[in-house]
């Protein structure tokens, strides 16, 4: 019926192998170059010098879905709510350590099943009511009630939730049925951040269009759909968690948030000052950025990388021997290198490096395609005369189920494309909607499927790859992977679980339930009077340390 | 004139109810169920727990059956209320109500534009004798209706908003933001009206009347002004039904390339996120639009050709 007006991919991706070149040769000659990782993921946060005051006018890549923290989950989205509120926790970006946030302390017994919080008792929400433990169980009981659904990620974070007890004012105790070793970094999310009693009690519609009351740095002055949204300066603000630099009020007196679809308008905006800051910059559009003396930010998003993940249930990808060639015949710094930019990085596993429990698993996802070769042919597929392998007559043609909702997804799988067919494999690429790619996984009509997942703890490996969770693979339950994703959920031993989490993602690599390509990268522009923007371990961002140069 | 009006009234309540149900029927027909993808959406593409997606589908009255579902949106849509939005939970006629004045304001100046320009320049082309910049002018509307619309609005961007800080580049804040959208939009409506306008004044100036009139004294400008062009702005006038259309259609690409608030904004949301009650929202009023315009056209062609009496349109009819 109608769509968005876009380059063809095929575009993009040579315009982004024709820019990649210079900006490689650009990184040489400006001396050493941080990619990827959290030293690149901050301005200068010299607020020594901060000046307050001030609006920052921010371009976002695409229209949120709405404004309350509990709700959404985009990344548009929650660079507006995130400034809203607060989270009981927070987590350091570089140790992935959970630290006080409006809990200054907490106790979690010892088989993980009641986490108890001490609350800070100097907070108050923008309405002016004080943030007590009563606040705790209105929000969380709203979230395993009726608004569960519509806050998707919040009601898996609270599953086997069985109640919050309120000790006294300022300490709320809260229940699980089972272990729940994730519970503690969840607090730390945009999810579970705490909005204030009345919040609770308001219909999700009406929260989503903007009636949701935080204690964060900044309050929603207006909210549009598909416009943007205006956040003003929370006065009084004094309880941020720590991690960042700015222990008060914010110094920006505005953030003005507009939707502005166009990468190339975004960047032409940062360029000639129309903006301060812009979301999603595109490899092809840095050098305008960087031309105009801004600078792009970039990190890591933590979580499961992007994959294609096999459906193990029918012929060919029931072969493990085959799933392993695929691995094996993927060059995964080709990708990056040629289609992508150097903000992003090879898979070295199944979760990103940024992801806390990550393990290096790069030797077994170095390219072999000698070993590729040799695995399909032991497996019994012959090259035929067009190169691609078959085996009893039936081709050796494997499908891909895809959104382009990732702008370089197309990019990449037309180059694992060339490289699987180099070694007699044809990949097929299936281009679905959003919706109907759900509609595919339900069906189970597919040979791999294409995404990727935030979420900085490893427990997101359990629904994605768990035979009980979203069984994208389509597996049956097993005794070796299944155990080990539901005993890391009740390892209270850090050290034990993160020894479960790194035999999980060795597991999932050696038997291919997943081909790791890259790691999404957030990608900001930024102006250079602005300073101080920075992202959570989620990489989302933050604004209560930014700051703009006043003249 | 009174049953010809309300013949063409009942005429346009079926073209609106054929839309609405139509347009729900294929909403009904695609394998994507909305309730997944909201809540594919909340999680980032995280993925749908199947309990949370049984328990939104009832929340968004997606539970009852197809037909049961199409009469209360009928029902529903008759007395006024257009429903609630799936993804935002907003009232749709709020959202359409938002958004029809921006999209009015800029389909309504494009229009003014592309009529300028495609008279202007089907007038200088019919008007001129030197066959070489007849021609010349005569190249520029194919050239305008070929060229892709977003094309036209980044380059204009990139002149007069990026390089020479003119224009602003994007939002709906006063006429400065108006220009460079209405421009983009008006470019190939003008072109389309400029090759029909061209091509019944041709016809026009080779008619005997033309003769008559020149033959009486009338000058060149006299005759293009008072005969020619007159003559020519029917075939252009029935244009203008597609027209409406096309500005619509071309409001999604432009307000997505200048990040406006509109209609169009709307359609491609709307759309994306298969959001039943704003789809069928959008689909009713466009129908409305449409059919409100061509019933207007209808009406106005006596006032531009005596020969055209409503007697002659009902036969037509």
């Amino acid at each position: 019926m109608t769509r968005t007006p876009r380059i063809p991919a095929r575009a993009r991706a040579l315009a982004a192998t024709l820019v990649v070149p210079a900006l490689l040769l650009a990184a040489c000659s400006s001396g050493g170059t941080t990619s990827g990782t959290s030293a690149a993921a901050t301005t200068t946060a010299d607020t020594a010098d901060a000046t307050p005051g001030g609006t920052l006018r921010f371009a976002l890549g695409a229209s949120p879905s709405g404004v309350d923290p509990q709700q959404v989950g985009s990344n548009v989205s929650i660079y507006i709510a995130r400034q809203l509120a607060d989270s009981l926790t927070d987590q350091d970006l570089t140790t992935g350590e959970i630290v006080p946030w409006l809990a200054e302390s907490w106790e979690v017994s010892d088989d993980l099943t009641t986490f108890t919080f001490h609350l800070r008792d100097d907070v108050t929400f923008s309405d002016g009511t004080p943030l007590t433990a009563t606040t705790v169980k209105a929000n969380f009981d709203a979230l395993t009630g009726e608004l569960g659904a519509t806050a998707p990620l919040a009601a898996s974070y609270l599953a086997g939730y069985a109640g919050t007890t309120v000790v006294d004012e300022h300490t709320a105790t809260v229940a699980f049925d089972a272990p729940n070793a994730q519970f503690l970094q969840a607090t730390s999310t945009v999810s579970l951040a705490i909005l204030s009693d009345a919040t609770a009690a308001v219909d999700p519609n009406e929260r989503l269009q903007g009636k949701v009351v935080g204690s964060g740095p900044f309050v929603l002055e207006s909210y549009t759909q598909d416009q943007g949204a205006v956040v003003t300066r929370r006065d009084g603000y004094a309880w941020p968690s720590g991690l960042g630099e700015n222990d008060g009020e914010a110094y920006l007196d505005k953030i003005q948030f507009t939707v502005v679809p166009e990468s190339g308008v975004r960047a032409g905006g940062l360029a000639s000052d129309q903006f301060d800051a812009v979301g999603d910059v595109l490899p092809q559009d840095v050098a305008q950025v960087e031309g105009a003396g801004g600078s792009v930010l970039t990190r890591t998003n933590p979580g499961v990388t992007f994959v294609l993940q096999p459906n193990v249930s029918a012929a060919p990808l029931d072969d493990v021997a085959v799933r392993q060639a695929l691995n094996l015949a993927i060059d995964r710094q080709q990708l990056v290198d040629t289609v992508l930019s150097d903000a992003f990085e090879p898979a070295t596993s199944v979760l990103a490096s940024t992801t806390p429990g990550y393990t290096d698993l790069s030797d077994d996802l170095a390219l072999d395609a000698a070993a590729a070769a040799s695995l399909l042919d032991d497996a019994g597929w012959v090259a035929g005369a067009d190169g691609i392998r078959a085996k009893d007559g039936e081709k050796l043609s494997i499908d891909v189920v895809y959104a382009p909702l990732f702008t370089g997804s197309q990019a990449v799988l037309e180059l694992v494309q060339q490289q699987l067919r180099a070694v007699g494999i044809d990949l097929v690429l299936r281009q679905v909607t959003p919706a109907d790619q759900q509609a595919l996984l339900d069906s189970g009509d597919y040979d791999t499927y294409y995404y990727n997942v935030t979420r900085a703890d490893a427990d997101i490996l359990r629904p994605q790859f768990a035979s009980t969770g979203r069984n994208i693979n389509h597996r049956e339950a097993d005794d070796v992977l299944d155990p080990l994703l539901a005993d890391q959920l009740a390892a209270a031993d850090p050290a034990k679980r993160a020894d479960l989490v790194a035999q999980a993602q060795q597991e999932i690599v050696d038997q291919a339930l997943a081909i790791p390509l890259f790691e999404l990268a957030q990608s900001i522009g930024v102006a250079g009077d602005v300073h101080g923007v920075t992202f959570d371990a989620s990489s989302r961002l933050l604004f209560h340390d930014a700051w703009i140069e006043q003249d | 004139m009174t049953t010809y009006v309300l013949r063409r009234v009942a005429a346009a309540l079926v073209v609106l109810l054929a839309a609405f149900t139509v347009t729900f029927v294929v909403l009904y027909l695609l394998p994507s169920d909305p309730a997944s993808i909201m809540l594919d959406a909340g999680t980032g593409g995280g993925g749908v727990d199947p309990a949370q997606a049984e328990a939104l589908r009832d929340r968004l009255g997606l539970d009852q059956s197809p037909f049961q579902q199409y009469l209360q949106a009928l029902g529903n849509a008759a007395t006024g209320d257009l429903g609630t939005s799936f993804a935002s939970g907003a009232p749709v006629a709020t959202l359409i109500g938002q958004a029809l004045p921006e999209t009015a304001r800029l389909t309504g100046f494009a229009l003014l534009l592309a009529v300028v320009g495609g008279l202007g320049l089907a007038s200088s082309a019919s008007w001129t004798r030197s066959s070489r910049l007849r021609g010349l002018l005569l190249a520029l509307p194919p050239l305008g209706v070929a060229v892709p619309t977003f094309w036209v609005g980044l380059v204009l961007l990139q002149l007069l908003s990026f390089r020479l800080p003119v224009f602003p580049a994007v939002g709906n804040q006063g006429f400065a933001s108006l220009v460079l959208p209405a421009v983009t939009l008006a470019i190939p409506l003008s072109a389309t009206i400029a090759q029909v306008l061209a091509q019944g004044m041709r016809a026009a100036w080779a008619a005997p009347y033309v003769e008559t009139a020149l033959a009486k004294g009338a000058t060149r400008t006299r005759v293009q002004l008072r005969h020619v062009t007159r003559n020519a702005a029917l075939p252009a006038l029935t244009l203008l039904g597609v027209i409406v259309g096309n500005l619509l259609a071309g409001a999604v690409v432009v307000e997505t390339v200048f990040s406006r608030q509109g209609f169009g904004r709307l359609v491609q949301s709307a759309v994306t996120s298969q959001d039943i009650p704003v789809v069928l929202g959008l689909v009713l009023v466009a129908a409305l639009v449409f059919v409100v315009v061509n019933l207007l056209v209808d009406l106005a062609y006596p006032l531009l050709d005596p020969r055209t009496g409503p007697h002659l349109a009902r036969k037509a009819a």
